[in-house]
């Protein structure tokens, strides 16, 4: 991955504290799977165009995705951000904090404990700001954004978007083939475009909750034929918790391990967004954005829609339904 | 050949061979270049074709029952196809690339006992080889090379190395393939090119696209 060049004196967003895991991330790069280039992009797609229609942007401009623990940044110009995805604490400031420093502290801070661990505290001059609406930002001020409540992910749009070079059409960073600016660091600069119009004037920003149960749609195949009769009762009708080590890959599943039909090795073939693999341990994986276009264990069925699991925290019972049960 | 459903918005040409893969490759990006076919993605692999990004598939499903391709002519000079685009933005791939290769590979005396010949015999093969490209994966630009004859087929390394070199030419079962950057890998390393595989700034950005024909030359 090469770093975005500085882009000098304009508008920019500074990165005071990246967080866990903050990714630049628009509508993806499909079309290009025929190369061995995955779709990636915002693992909620729809979060996204809301947040850039909430600040004026096109729908397909980029923003930031914004992983579990918030981040801290600061706009050098005045400017208009919304929040959309998992509910946290927004703070907008004057770039001071209590202590007169500027900026965030990095190393944790001795009354509040570490601010990477706890999230950002309300400092002189701040004030709250919402998920889901358009926020006026003065220029210099930062945007100080809290861990999630609940789920895993927020959006964030800045008007005019994030406006780091393109890669094959596209912004957005690619966690499992490197394309695209890499994840954020403390410290890092990001140009924004111009702001291209007004916020849209009304729009429905109704929150999504990660429930502690996902029922997800089902549909069987093109591998099911590799399974055994059992192995697509126990899919079907029993219960899967989302492991820890899921990311913007997959989310892998822990359960009752499913057995096959065909024990030989399937020749590797495309896959698709929503894709449930099972690998030789019968533990199913679900692919989310950063799939690989190519996979050699077999899918036995595919998820229609794969945006509730962008809120899925580890532990969260999965379970499958389809048209079959 | 056989049409599998994949979810609400894609298709898996099930194939008998690559040879059919590679035919079917041809036909249906020819299709959609000329808007009898509607596909976001169009991705041959080993022994199939994805359809991805079909508004329709039923209606997808019975279209392409109706559909005869042109066979492909392995390694030969057919598989060039009329308006045969690779890339949304339309380019079309080479007719032939030619790889230059130093053939100085850590484990060419390995594929040289799979094969029960000497390393001079490994090389001259490797390069009177007409290779094509079925497919890609692993990594952007990653292409797996088919031409090899499969009894000619070596193994894995049992433990994978930690980094490849970029432009690490090497062979895994059936298939040769090279190393666009750097990364682990497991195949047996038998060469090294210089050449640019994988370039973003580029139309299209993998020099070796599906239906690429491929000659591993060996330099001097």
């Amino acid at each position: 991955m090469t770093r975005p060049p500085d882009p000098g004196p304009a508008r920019r967003l500074e990165v005071l504290r990246a967080g866990a895991l903050t990714t630049v991330q628009d509508q993806g790069r499909p079309g290009w799977a025929h190369l061995g280039v995955p779709r990636s992009g915002a693992l909620d797609p729809a979060a996204l165009r809301l947040a850039n229609r909430l600040v004026g942007n096109p729908e397909d401009a980029a923003g930031l995705e914004v992983t579990l623990t918030g981040c801290t940044l600061r706009l050098t110009r005045a400017g208009t951000v919304a929040l959309t995805g998992a509910d946290a604490d927004v703070w907008i400031g004057d770039g001071r904090l209590g202590d007169g420093r500027t900026g965030d502290p990095h190393t944790g801070d001795p009354h509040t404990g570490d601010a990477r661990r706890t999230g950002p505290r309300p400092h002189l001059g701040d004030r709250p700001g919402d998920v889901g609406r358009p926020l006026a930002v003065p220029a210099g001020a930062t945007v100080r954004i809290g861990p999630a409540r609940t789920g895993l992910r927020t959006w964030l749009a800045v008007a005019g978007g994030i406006a780091v070079p393109p890669v094959l059409g596209s912004r957005s960073t690619d966690t499992l083939s490197g394309l695209g600016p890499p994840p954020l660091r403390d410290g890092d600069v990001l140009p924004l475009g111009d702001p291209a119009g007004d916020p849209a004037p009304v729009d429905v920003t109704v929150g999504r909750p990660a429930p502690p149960l996902l029922r997800l749609r089902l549909r069987l195949g093109p591998r099911d034929d590799w399974f055994t009769p059992a192995a697509l009762d126990r899919l079907l009708g029993t219960p899967y918790t989302v492991s820890p080590v899921s990311n913007r890959v997959g989310a892998r599943l822990t359960g009752v391990p499913l057995p096959r039909a065909i024990a030989g090795e399937l020749p590797s073939e495309g896959l698709v967004l929503g894709a449930v693999q099972v690998p030789a341990d019968g533990q199913p994986l679900i692919f989310l954005a950063d799939h690989p276009t190519t996979g050699g264990y077999p899918v036995v069925g595919v998820v229609d829609d794969v945006t509730p699991l962008a809120q899925a925290r580890p532990g969260t019972t999965v379970t499958f339904h389809g048209p079959q049960r | 050949m056989r049409i599998r459903p994949v979810g609400a918005h894609a298709l898996l040409l099930d194939c008998d061979d690559t040879d059919q893969v590679e035919a079917w490759r041809a036909e249906l990006t020819r299709r959609r270049a000329a808007g009898e076919l509607t596909a976001v993605e169009i991705v041959p692999a080993a022994r199939t074709v994805l359809l991805d990004g079909v508004p329709d598939p039923d209606r997808a499903a019975t279209l392409v029952a109706h559909w005869t391709p042109y066979p492909a002519d392995p390694g030969g000079s057919a598989g060039d196809t009329p308006a045969a685009g690779t890339t949304p933005t339309g380019g079309t791939p080479p007719a032939e690339v030619e790889v230059p290769v130093t053939y100085d590979g850590a484990d060419l005396p390995v594929v040289a006992g799979h094969w029960g010949v000497d390393v001079p015999e490994v090389i001259a093969r490797l390069t009177g080889t007409p290779f094509r490209v079925a497919f890609c994966g692993f990594a952007p630009g990653f292409a797996y090379l088919t031409g090899l004859p499969p009894e000619w087929a070596v193994p894995r390394l049992a433990t994978p190395r930690p980094r490849v070199p970029a432009g690490s030419v090497a062979l895994a079962g059936p298939y040769a393939g090279i190393y666009p950057g750097a990364s682990p890998g497991g195949w047996l390393l038998v060469g090294r090119t210089g050449l640019t595989l994988f370039d973003v700034t580029v139309d299209p950005p993998a020099r070796l696209a599906p239906g690429t024909r491929v000659r591993l030359a060996a330099t001097a």
